[in-house]
């Protein structure tokens, strides 16, 4: 019943192209490539649970970051103490777990405030657990972080094989498991009922609290879902990068994320993934070209501020609209 | 032991009143958080420090603590050119706009100051060296930290000054107090919101400069004190000049206090007693 | 249903509330009618819970509510529209609706399946819109809207809250005046219908005469007097304290 819906809906099938597109990228991409978009997938998955809190509730967070170094410290951190734990069934749920509890405990005190307030101390708690990551040196490896190694994944170990051979085949088509099953998940909350709540706290906080709706447990859910999200992206990026720093909670890491919302889009569910991929490629190429690529960055993001406040997929839903409406006059004067 | 942690504890808390009072007049004047207000901080270190050894041979000794106004002055004039062409954008926009804006700054300002100094630290000790140290209560101490310490009280007063008596001073603070009401009153909005920001910006290059003779200028020098004025904003309010003062002096001798006793336990003592105001005054202390 | 007892409430030195005390009956439509200032926005502020008063009581059927949170009061029956109109700008007309009964009937924490599913939650929705005529518009955004759409779509969400006591603050300020009755005609016949009981706060006397079984005149925060509608526009006192502001 339910499939019968999707085929007959270009969306759906518009995904179920991407996604047969995607089941062969290891086929199309070389190594590096392939290992870049691997970094813009996980990413991808980041910026989907920080819409939700974004796009959907309406709070800007400087501080993601924080939950991103809770999944990857949290991988990395059972490869050094917890060893023959080491398995993917086990490091995914811990990192999910990790990235919750620090959301909580940060969320907590956020969602009382709203606006400036609200960013400014997600922010500033960020970089409580930057200091704490640097600092402790002895527990999290300081400026040096830690090496993260390769699982083992549903029994099968990858002794002796290399990181790119690992990373170019079975474990892109886990990651691509998850980024499809974090998609659809983020898919469902957002059209769900709690979906709404979060629009009608985005919209009118008042009103939302005035029909019933406890505004802050709310944003607090938002706010723990997004946290987890961006702890599932920092676990799975663990292991593309191999190395976990205490810089992936530095605001300015938490800035970038920020960036590839806005470069895709906050209105629409699919923008932040294009923006991740966007990014991903943009800081790249940027560092490879010059020494000066902070500045190539932040020239960009102000051009697009200013030109394209919506985002990629907002401009292109406007020129859609555009040719659309143009075509509709033809239609009308022919 | 304690002369010598409360002094320091005035010295930092005096560095940072600087830099969080230039971040609570733009958010008050202007209801803009600056994301790039640590860049201002370290366009002053870099400046002061550069111009300190060009001098440093040739002049004489007073001239080496007035040449630390040249961190002031290019902060505030970078600010003046970034008010005019950014933010003059942002006055429309959401809040999430003026944060993405400013930290397109940021990242911008970073890699200026590269582009203009190098990578290489820049040393510039002398104004410190020169003044040699004092006997307090026993201990001995820096007389460095005491004339930063002074020069902040009086920067202080100035603008406390400037804020209660002049006419000038009166409209900013109406302008930030209620921005509809001020327009309504005739006040040129733009031109003091211009002059907020290269106030703003100018002190914070300012605090930047001061630091130099202790410390030298790297990239990234305005990253912590950035951190460190957010909290000062939180704790004490935002847009408030009285929270400025009450929450850089906690934090000042809250870090002084806690690194001399367990280095590690620095920060996460700052952020519990930060969260306990907040729970109990979620405004902050002055805020509204 | 609901009795207010000797209600007081100060702003600093200025009383707005000043020993309140008036009852209303199930089914009933009471109008409170007042000069600007003379505490009427404060008293629904309070009877919603969005304030708590200094002393006095309020009892919703029989029960203490006086000090309970907004939230608690809405789960219990009252709800209340606004003078300035508060509407989830982004969404549509129908979703402004539909998401108000999804929190009445407690299922809006559910965030796997999408709203759409839950086929009787819409279809109440579309009753309610049908009800007071906004059913054509039920895919628009409210800024399409006129002012008194909006006005009206603003009680629509307070109504969709199943509540038993509606309060309903100026319902037709800012409404185009050849509008006002057709907006009132909308609401007040879906109150009847209901059997709801409502609290209205109005400056508009003949909106006021034309709807409300009973007239409350509140002047600077006590209540002046009360009674039928044609022997308040009778009264003296009446029409020394207020009239000369109202139309």
């Amino acid at each position: 019943m339910e499939l019968k819906r999707m085929l007959g809906n270009p969306r759906w099938v518009a995904y179920g192209i991407i996604l047969l597109v995607l089941l062969f990228v290891p086929y199309l991409l070389p190594t590096f490539d392939l290992m870049l978009f691997e970094y813009g997938l996980t990413f991808g998955i980041v910026g989907l649970g920080f819409n939700l809190l974004l796009g959907y509730t309406g709070l800007l967070s400087f501080g993601h970051g924080a939950y991103f170094a809770a999944g990857a410290y949290a991988v990395a951190m059972m490869g050094k103490y917890l060893p023959q734990a080491y398995a993917m069934e086990i490091l995914i749920p811990a990192a999910l777990l990790f990235s919750l509890l620090v959301s909580i405990l940060f969320g907590f005190l956020c969602v009382r405030h709203t606006k400036i307030f609200f960013s400014i101390l997600a922010l500033s708690l960020s970089m409580l657990l930057f200091a704490l990551l640097f600092k402790l040196y002895h527990l999290t490896g300081g400026s040096d972080g830690l090496r993260v190694a390769i699982p083992t994944m549903f029994g099968m170990a990858f002794k002796g094989v290399r990181r790119p051979v690992f990373l170019t085949g079975t474990y892109y088509y886990f990651l691509l498991a998850m980024f499809v099953l974090s998609f659809l998940i983020m898919r469902g909350i957002v059209s769900s009922p709690f979906g709404k709540a979060l629009q009608a706290i985005r919209d009118n906080e008042v009103r939302a609290e005035l029909i019933g709706i406890r505004v802050r447990r709310y944003r607090l859910y938002a706010f723990c879902i997004s946290g987890m999200y961006a702890g599932l992206g920092g676990a799975l990026w663990s292991f593309v990068n191999g190395h976990v720093t205490a810089d992936l909670s530095h605001w300015v890491f938490s800035g970038e994320i920020v960036y590839m919302t806005l470069l895709g889009g906050f209105g629409f569910l699919e923008g932040p993934i294009i923006g991740a991929m966007i990014f991903t490629y943009l800081k790249l190429y940027a560092m490879g070209n010059t020494e000066y690529w902070m500045f190539v960055i932040g020239a960009t993001l102000i051009i697009l501020v200013l030109l394209l406040p919506n985002g990629v997929s907002g401009a292109a839903a406007a020129l859609w609209t555009r040719i659309r409406r143009g075509r509709k006059a033809e239609e009308v004067s022919c | 032991m304690w002369v010598i942690y409360t002094l320091n504890g005035l010295y930092f808390a005096a560095l940072l009143f600087l830099t969080s009072l230039g971040l609570n007049i733009i958010l008050g004047v202007m209801g803009i958080l600056n994301l790039a207000h640590g860049s201002f901080y370290a366009i002053g270190a870099f400046m002061g420090a550069w111009t300190i050894i060009q001098i440093v041979t040739k002049a004489p000794a007073p001239l080496l603590y007035v040449s630390l106004l040249s961190g002031f002055l290019l902060a505030g004039i970078v600010g003046w050119i970034m008010e005019k062409t950014l933010i003059r954008a942002m006055y429309k926009r959401t809040l999430e706009y003026q944060l993405l804006l400013t930290f397109g700054a940021l990242l911008l300002l970073e890699d200026l100051i590269k582009m203009v100094w190098g990578g290489q630290a820049l040393y510039a000790s002398a104004p410190f060296d020169r003044l040699g140290k004092v006997e307090i209560m026993g201990s001995v101490y820096p007389a460095y930290f005491l004339l930063v310490i002074a020069i902040t009280l009086c920067v202080g007063f100035l603008i406390w000054l400037f804020m209660g008596k002049t006419r000038l001073g009166i409209m900013l603070r109406a302008i930030s107090l209620d921005r509809e009401m001020a327009t309504g009153l005739g006040l040129d909005i733009s031109r003091l919101s211009t002059l907020a920001f290269v106030l703003g910006s100018g002190l914070a290059g300012l605090a930047g400069a001061l630091v130099i003779p202790t410390t030298p200028a790297l990239l990234g020098i305005g990253m912590e004190p950035l951190i460190f004025a957010f909290i000062v904003v939180v704790v004490g309010g935002l847009g408030s000049l009285k929270g400025a003062l009450v929450g850089a002096l906690l934090v000042g001798l809250t870090r002084s206090f806690g690194i001399a006793i367990f280095p590690e336990i620095e920060l996460p003592l700052l952020f519990l007693i930060a969260g306990i105001i907040l729970v109990a005054k979620p405004q902050g202390l002055f805020g509204r | 249903m609901l009795t207010v007892k000797e209600l007081n409430k100060y702003f600093g030195y200025f009383q707005a509330v000043n020993n309140v005390s008036f009852e209303i009956r199930g089914g009933e439509i009471v109008s409170i009618i007042g000069t600007n200032g003379a505490g009427k926005t404060t008293l629904v502020n309070l009877i919603s819970g969005y304030i708590k008063p200094d002393s006095g009581r309020i009892l919703f059927f029989d029960q203490d509510i006086t000090y309970i949170s907004p939230y608690k009061r809405i789960q219990l029956g009252v709800s209340r529209s606004f003078q300035l109109i508060q509407l989830f700008e982004k969404a549509t007309v129908l979703d402004n609706v539909r998401v108000a009964l999804f929190s009445k009937y407690g299922m809006i924490h559910k965030a796997l399946w999408p709203a759409e599913r839950y086929s009787s939650i819409a279809q109440e929705a579309i009753a309610i819109l049908d009800n007071f005529h906004l059913l054509d518009k039920k895919d628009q955004t409210p800024k399409v809207l006129s002012e008194g759409d909006m006005k009206v779509l603003d009680v629509a969400i307070a109504f969709a809250l199943k509540s038993k006591l509606l309060l309903l603050d100026e319902p037709t300020s800012g409404v185009a005046t050849y509008d006002k009755f057709k907006v009132m005609d909308s609401i007040v016949s879906v109150i009847r219908k209901e059997g709801i009981s409502s609290l209205i706060i109005e400056h508009d006397m003949d909106i006021v005469s034309g709807y409300s079984d009973r007239v409350i005149v509140m002047h600077e925060g006590q209540i002046l007097a009360e009674g039928k509608p044609d022997e308040i526009m009778a009264n003296k006192d009446v029409k020394a304290a207020v009239f000369g502001i109202l139309s």
